[in-house]
């Protein structure tokens, strides 16, 4: 009866810890949402990438189909060199859609949008994607709205 | 002046002693550790002793100080209009840093105490010769299964106060100061990372499961063998295991948040 209890006791010891667990890695933190499975990946270019970080959203019409997993610079091209891995399932991109660095709300994390293009081509693993636009830096627009206001 | 040099010296040599015996009684447990599977029922009790009790205060520690974590910062993230990243900062802080170590230095007080207290006294009535003299060893018999007990508890302790403790400023968050029930989550789950943060903590806690019961054990081996003896030993396992886990939690930091 003794012993009985104590394997009890501790089994549920062990069984709450691992519950806890379980918990931290499905409810506080994102382990599901990073299994993208099988990725392909795009490459583009950026003039400036402003606060973009590895591993930051990629979104279509606001809707996330993959992940930032490379940034690097170009020394060549002298831009920036960020690779876009995206979920296997969504390979009807066209190959002149647009991506931009755009900043999820007024102080949040910066994320990459596409916008979808007209050909008829789709993107596959290792294409580029040719027309960009790079992140809003606050100083470049400040300088610019006073170069426009001296002018007047 | 020579006096005190030779007072320095021999604190010094003192300190380089002790941290020898403990590496040697250390590599000893280690190596008598196919004990734990031999000997499952000891280990058991172990467990039992060391891990199940202390289930009552690791988790309404963890209840309070989640709560408090919630309430204050509700109060610094209200100035900025943010309560939504409530649940965010309630976790990261929780998973990365409080639970692993709040939990070691509430395990050094409930079970670490009690471990030197049990085993100084073990070997204040020469318990511990006496199985020597039967031959039963005392490293498989006695330290081998506390050692493993400690060492597989504050991992799972610690992650039972990270949820418990995120439970706690849910409650505070969403239930008192009105934050959204579902942005709390979803702000948690944008910022809290599993390898990153949960899966630090849990080494962070492997590591303070290992050092605080290795103190623990060997000030109970090392004591002097009176009652002044195992009172000091037990004093000293509190102290040391708490300046060990604060000292390791600023250099695991360093090494795994870069």
């Amino acid at each position: 009866m003794k012993l009985r209890y104590l394997e009890m006791s501790v089994g549920l010891f062990v069984l709450l810890g691992i519950a806890a667990l379980f918990y931290l890695a499905i409810q506080v933190s994102n382990i599901v949402e990073y299994r993208d499975g099988d990725t392909y990946e795009v490459i583009a270019y950026f003039d400036h990438i402003g606060g973009l970080k590895v591993r930051a959203p990629v979104t279509v019409s606001g809707v996330r189909i993959g992940r930032v997993s490379d940034i690097a610079y170009d020394p060549e091209r002298f831009q920036a060199r960020v690779v876009l891995a995206i979920r296997s399932g969504q390979d009807h991109l066209p190959a002149d859609s647009q991506a931009s660095i755009f900043t999820a709300g007024l102080l949040g994390e910066q994320y990459v949008g596409l916008e979808p293009g007209g050909d008829f081509e789709v993107l596959s693993d290792g294409d580029e994607i040719l027309l960009t636009q790079s992140a809003l830096v606050l100083e470049n627009m400040i300088g610019r709205v006073l170069t426009n206001f001296s002018s007047d | 002046m020579a006096d005190f040099l030779a007072r320095l010296g021999r604190s010094g040599l003192h300190w380089l002693a002790l941290l020898g015996r403990a590496s040697i009684f250390l590599f000893r447990v280690l190596s008598a550790q196919d004990a734990v599977v031999r000997r499952f029922r000891l280990t058991l009790i172990e467990i039992y002793s060391v891990g199940v009790r202390s289930l009552l205060i690791i988790v309404v520690s963890g209840l309070f100080v989640g709560m408090v974590l919630g309430y204050q910062g509700y109060i610094t993230l209200v100035n900025f209009g943010a309560t939504e990243a409530l649940g965010g900062a309630v976790a990261l802080s929780l998973v990365r840093e409080l639970g692993p170590v709040v939990t070691a230095l509430l395990f050094a007080g409930r079970a670490g105490s009690a471990l030197t207290a049990e085993i100084g006294l073990m070997k204040t009535t020469e318990q511990l010769s006496a199985m020597e003299m039967m031959a039963v060893d005392p490293y498989r018999r006695v330290f081998a299964p506390r050692f493993f007990a400690g060492f597989l508890s504050l991992p799972l302790l610690a992650a039972m106060f990270s949820a418990v403790g995120v439970m706690g400023g849910y409650i505070v968050g969403v239930g008192l100061l009105g934050v959204d029930a579902g942005s709390y989550f979803s702000q948690m789950q944008a910022v809290t990372d599993w390898r990153e943060d949960v899966l630090s903590g849990v080494i962070k806690s492997i590591v303070f499961g290992f050092v605080v019961t290795w103190i623990a054990i060997f000030q109970g081996f090392d004591a002097e063998p009176t009652s002044e003896g195992i009172s000091r030993a037990t004093t000293q396992t509190v102290v040391i295991s708490a300046l060990a886990v604060l000292g390791l939690d600023f250099v695991l930091t360093g090494l795994m948040f870069t």
